[in-house]
């Protein structure tokens, strides 16, 4: 147990302890790098004055609606193109063509489009997190084992019904190898977003502490963005072991 | 006696491949017919046929009624326990209702709550053959159902299978390389060779030797081999002739 714990976090230990040492002894001036103490008291300050939760509240809620409208997007696209050659033949060669788009180059256009409100942040992030989705998702579908299909072809369970009960289940395990990376370019695309226009939110934290040249406030930002990923990462990775306890792979 | 299932002038072809060219077949009702021959012969092709599995190009098939499918492999949905896996077959409140019985006739009431990735090969193939027992068919198919398992294993299923088509007074069509189990589980043999194949033997198992393993099916034994072109096959009366897989040959 105790080995378990100290494989676990030695290295985050070490990097607080490093990080530490360059700040005090190792002479690196604060207006480089704020010390361990400084970014403490700057989130004991944000989290009195009510800012901590609100920028965090802020940058959740559009991942969560970015996130969440992707994911309903790329199921009703991806089962559509993965269940019906044509459709596949009509939309995946664009679909594809889009996705090699770098995301960021959208920015411009939803800026135009959207303006700079909500909108536009929460599309900029659906548009992240749909590729991954779409992708794995259309991918599971077209390796469903044929011999599954057969039996329900054998019982009479076509169209519909199979996709409901044989086709969509069993891409199950790619949808949420799609929705895990999705959701960590959903953070990556909040980012992004944010550093653009924004009033609150992690990624306007970013760019207030670069204008006002408080590498605290920067590194609370970078240290919240690190333990809102992985939280989101652990929720998706306990959703995928329930949803999945049928496959038979190793554990992830 | 009405046939239940019968074929009739079959004809398939693969691109180039012919592999039936008018193949006649009939089998009565509650009649247990096996097909024997060597891999890639089109035993498994006329059984996709007669399940509608594979579209024949020429010839007809009819089927008398309600069909239960068994493959080689189990085929079992992974994301679904045993119980569902057969409740899978099920379309009313009735067949629904048969779920258990098929379980337990099949001898898997103690695992009906597993999922496939914790049953051992044999367990899986009863569960396969459970959920082809929902519809309660009164014919079924069976694709070398025991090949992909260990010897044991197969003794002990062949005599459960056995049991369940006695109870069910089912018409089975049973395709298997397997000499020894068309034997023991058929009530006739057949074996079929050749590019386009066709039957080239055709053996009843005397009735009283029926899902038995005698030794006194030493002849039919060595006939069926020598059908199936084994060569080596000595013709010593009252000797047992070890058999292996004719996979091989």
């Amino acid at each position: 147990m105790a080995r378990r714990l100290a494989l676990t976090f030695g290295l985050p230990l070490a990097l607080l302890l490093g990080w530490a040492f360059l700040t005090s002894v190792g002479g690196v001036k604060v207006y480089q790098l704020a010390s361990p103490a400084d970014v403490g008291r700057e989130l004991q300050a944000l989290a009195a004055s009510g800012l901590l939760w609100k920028n965090l509240a802020a940058s959740a809620e559009r991942v969560f609606l970015g996130f969440s409208l992707a994911l309903v997007l790329a199921i009703a696209v991806g089962s559509a193109v993965g269940l019906s050659p044509r459709l596949e033949r009509a939309l995946d060669p664009t679909l594809q063509a889009i996705r090699a788009v770098p995301s960021l180059a959208w920015v411009p256009l939803l800026l135009l489009w959207l303006g700079i409100g909500e909108t536009a942040k929460v599309t900029l992030i659906a548009i992240g997190a749909f590729f991954p989705i779409y992708v794995n998702l259309t991918a599971g579908i077209r390796n469903v084992d044929r011999k599954l299909i057969e039996v329900a072809d054998v019982l009479g369970v076509r169209g519909v019904e199979l996709a409901r009960r044989v086709v969509l289940p069993a891409a199950l395990p790619s949808l949420m190898v799609g929705a895990r990376i999705g959701l960590t370019q959903a953070w990556l695309f909040l980012v992004a977003a944010e550093l653009l226009a924004s009033t609150r939110g992690l990624g306007f934290m970013l760019t207030e502490g670069q204008q006002i040249s408080r590498t605290d406030e920067i590194l609370t930002a970078i240290l919240l963005l690190a333990l809102c990923g992985k939280l989101s990462e652990s929720a998706m990775r306990l959703l995928e072991r329930r949803l999945l306890h049928w496959t038979d792979g190793l554990p992830a | 006696m009405k046939a239940a299932i019968s074929v009739d002038g079959l004809v398939k072809r693969f691109g180039d491949r012919v592999v039936f060219e008018g193949l006649d077949l009939s089998i009565e009702r509650g009649e247990t017919l096996a097909v024997l021959g060597a891999s890639g012969c089109g035993k498994s092709t006329l059984l996709r046929c007669i399940g509608g599995l594979a579209r024949p190009d020429g010839g007809s098939i009819n089927v008398e009624s309600e069909i239960g499918f068994v493959y080689q492999e189990p085929r079992l949905f992974p994301w679904l326990s045993v119980e569902k896996n057969v409740a899978f077959a099920a379309r009313s409140e009735l067949e629904r209702a048969r779920v258990d019985d098929a379980i337990a006739l099949v001898g898997l009431a103690p695992a009906a709550h597993l999922l496939p990735k914790q049953l051992s090969g044999g367990m899986a193939q009863r569960a396969s053959l459970a959920r082809a027992l929902v519809r309660n068919p009164s014919i079924l198919l069976m694709d070398e159902p025991l090949s992909a398992l260990d010897a044991l294993l197969r003794l002990e299923l062949q005599a459960a299978l056995a049991h369940i088509v006695r109870r069910l007074g089912a018409t089975v069509a049973l395709v298997t390389h397997d000499v020894d189990e068309a034997l023991f589980l058929a009530d006739r043999v057949l074996v079929l060779a050749g590019a386009p194949a066709r039957i080239v033997l055709t053996l009843e198992v005397p009735a009283e030797q029926r899902r038995s393993r005698t030794a006194d099916l030493t002849p039919q034994r060595i006939e069926l081999l020598e059908a199936l072109g084994v060569s080596g096959v000595a013709r010593e009366p009252g000797r047992i002739i070890p058999l292996r897989a004719l996979r091989a040959t």
